[in-house]
């Protein structure tokens, strides 16, 4: 997902308040950010939450390299909104990330030299115009999978940018869709297009959800905080189960020769990406890693003079308004 | 030095006349920069048409162990709820 | 009425559109981000009422994206300031200071233009070009008073856009309106911003032409038509 692997940090806090607060959590109760937390539950929110603010922003990148190339101007203009809605999600993320003592600048420092992570997928290269319906299709629907179920995590702050984000997010998908469909119904170069964007990102898509839960030794944990609401096993099924009739809508193959209904568990049977190239691209050495990160440190250091500019303006300002009073 | 920008609470007043509501934080180095950039962000969708914008730092705010004493002694208080009361049917609206 | 003049104003939208969505991802912070997306996305929209109706009135079975599309450099008629690159932040903020303030007298002044259509598409734009300009302005000024390195680099800026000054008001019988008349308060709202933003107006009044007629585009423009046009040009049967 957009946050993956995401360690619970262990927590060496007075029993009695631990317990008392699990026993807010298990009441549904929502934490806010001057309530008493588990210093555990507050580092693993900021590293969750960072991780997944990162992800929007890097997620930028990938769809933002082919605006300038949209093939027409109605194209361009929901491709260009649908990233800057990425960049907005970022930024409530952050701004929840802040409440929890870290600032954006530290966590963009973070980002940049390797000690926070982004989501996998965004690793990879966007290759032809398919790859924006199919980055759309396919990684927006297996991010909702995730976000609409963490509308109701325990730490409000998180919560309510999620609801914000699942709001805007409904149209994401249906473009990517809509995308997919034009090509998978078009010319044969188009159709071929399709197909090879299918091929590309379906298993870095699964590999979204993160390794199997049997492999995870951070799910309780964060599970009983409600921070993470559901296994990676069932998310994915719930992924595959859903995409799978919609690949047949549209013509498309899915590149996996073991995918087979399985009528006793209701759903479908399917191979499991390559998990030894996850925790390379992880590592980062996934296609893009290198220019990902370049594009982010390029932004950061060229945009350090504004961010300077900005702050000497405004206290300027401050001070000739003194001095007038 | 830091040079991050200060961060702001925005508060918007949908188009309805409704209570300018919390909607989101954002940077800014100023007030009117601020209020531009809650524009640019929190009414992409044309959610609003009035915009406030306080430093963060400036809000202050109940601390959450009191929270028993500030809300609990209005838990007895049903009659300030308007369901508290039947109102008979061909009163009408009310 | 001159389709040329309409495909003038949606080709100045367009090209400057997509200059901006080129710094989509890669903005000096979130917020600045986020904004000059919705710029680029009110030009965008701008450019498609413009140049539909442009398609409409050639009456040849064009539209918006066929003018968009299918045209080379040399039809293309919007004015030198918008294709020149972005380089730094200083640059493209300038740049859009400079064509907010002169779009905004010509929408002004377009909303009582006689064609219906016309004025219509000049009303709704003027509202958000108005928004466009109180946040180049006020990023002009932020950035000129700012810094050492903050000014100079909007200095710079200035002098290098400003020999594409002039051609926003050079006219000719094409355009939906005397460009001409629209200096004088251009120059008010100029020099009140780099008043206050402590920078100083070049005083060469040298301008270069070429844009909006046609005549010689900068060697900018087909490098970006080249990137924007790749789809529709390499697979003319697709739809998309």
């Amino acid at each position: 997902m957009y946050a993956q692997m995401i360690k619970s940090e262990a927590t060496q806090d007075d029993p009695e308040k631990v317990a008392a607060f699990q026993a807010r959590i298990d009441a549904g109760d929502k934490i806010e950010p001057k309530d008493w937390m588990p210093e555990g539950y507050r580092k693993t929110l900021i590293r969750q939450i960072g991780q997944h603010a990162h992800s929007e922003i890097v997620g930028q990148l990938p769809e933002g390299n082919w605006i300038t190339r949209a093939p027409t101007l109605e194209r361009k203009a929901i491709l260009l909104a649908k990233v800057q809605d990425e960049a907005g999600h970022g930024l409530y993320l952050y701004c929840a990330a802040e409440t929890l003592g870290v600032s954006r600048d530290e966590l963009t420092e973070m980002l940049l030299d390797g000690r926070m992570k982004y989501s996998s997928i965004f690793a990879y290269p966007t290759l032809t115009w398919a790859d924006m319906g199919a980055v759309g299709w396919l990684v927006d629907g297996a991010a909702i999978m995730n976000q609409v179920p963490l509308q109701r995590t325990s730490y409000g702050p998180y919560a309510r940018a999620m609801v914000r984000i699942c709001k805007e997010e409904s149209f994401h998908q249906r473009q990517g869709f809509d995308v997919m469909m034009k090509m998978a119904n078009g010319t044969a170069a188009q159709k071929r297009m399709a197909q090879d964007a299918l091929n590309r990102l379906w298993y870095p898509s699964l590999m979204m959800f993160g390794p199997s839960d049997s492999d995870s030794v951070h799910s309780e944990q964060s599970m009983a905080w409600k921070i993470k609401m559901n296994g990676n096993d069932e998310l994915r099924q719930k992924f595959v189960d859903q995409t799978v009739p919609q690949a047949e809508y549209l013509g498309l193959t899915i590149p996996d020769e073991n995918l087979k209904w399985n009528d006793a568990k209701g759903g479908y049977d399917f191979s499991q990406p390559d998990w030894s190239e996850f925790f390379d691209v992880l590592k980062g050495n996934g296609p893009c890693s290198v220019e990902r990160i370049e594009a982010r440190q390029k932004a950061w250091d060229d945009g350090a003079w504004v961010r300077e500019a900005r702050m000497a303006h405004a206290a300027k300002k401050r001070a000739q308004k003194i001095a007038a009073e | 030095m830091s040079n991050e920008w200060p961060l702001w609470e925005v508060f918007i007043r949908g188009q309805h006349g409704l209570s300018h509501r919390h909607v989101g934080s954002l940077h800014a180095s100023d007030a009117e920069h601020a209020i531009r950039n809650a524009r640019d962000v929190y009414t992409r969708r044309k959610e609003g048409i009035s915009i406030w914008v306080v430093p963060a730092s400036s809000i202050a705010a109940s601390s959450p162990d009191e929270k028993g004493a500030l809300y609990d002694p209005a838990d007895d208080k049903v009659y300030r709820h308007p369901t508290f009361f039947d109102i008979p049917d061909d009163v009408g609206a009310m | 009425m001159s389709v040329q003049g309409l495909i003038r104003l949606g080709d100045n939208t367009l090209i400057l559109g997509q200059r901006l969505s080129e710094w989509c991802g890669h903005g000096p912070a979130l917020e600045e981000d986020i904004a000059l997306a919705n710029t680029a996305l009110d030009l965008i929209g701008q450019t498609q009422l413009w140049l539909g109706l442009a398609a409409e009135r050639s009456g040849n079975g064009q539209t918006a994206d066929t003018l968009a599309y299918h045209r080379d450099a040399w039809d293309f008629r919007n004015l030198l300031l918008v294709e020149q690159p972005n380089k730094d932040f200083a640059v493209t903020m300038m740049r859009q200071f400079l064509f907010d303030t002169w779009h905004y007298e010509m929408l002004n002044a377009l909303t009582d233009h006689i064609d219906p259509e016309i004025s219509a598409i000049a009303q709704k734009s003027v509202k958000e070009v108005t928004y466009h300009r109180e946040r180049s302005t006020d990023t002009v000024i932020a950035l000129g008073d700012g810094t050492d390195e903050s000014h100079t680099r909007m200095q710079t800026a200035l002098d290098r856009l400003w020999p594409y000054v002039g051609e926003m008001f050079s006219a000719d019988e094409d355009d939906l309106m005397d460009m001409a008349a629209l200096r004088p308060k251009f120059d008010v709202h100029l020099s009140e911003t780099l008043q206050e933003s402590t920078l100083t107006q070049p005083e060469s009044d040298f301008f270069h032409q070429g844009g909006k007629t046609g005549a010689r585009h900068s060697e900018h423009l087909g490098h970006m038509l080249a990137t924007m046009q790749v789809l529709p040009r390499s697979y003319p049967d697709a739809k998309w």
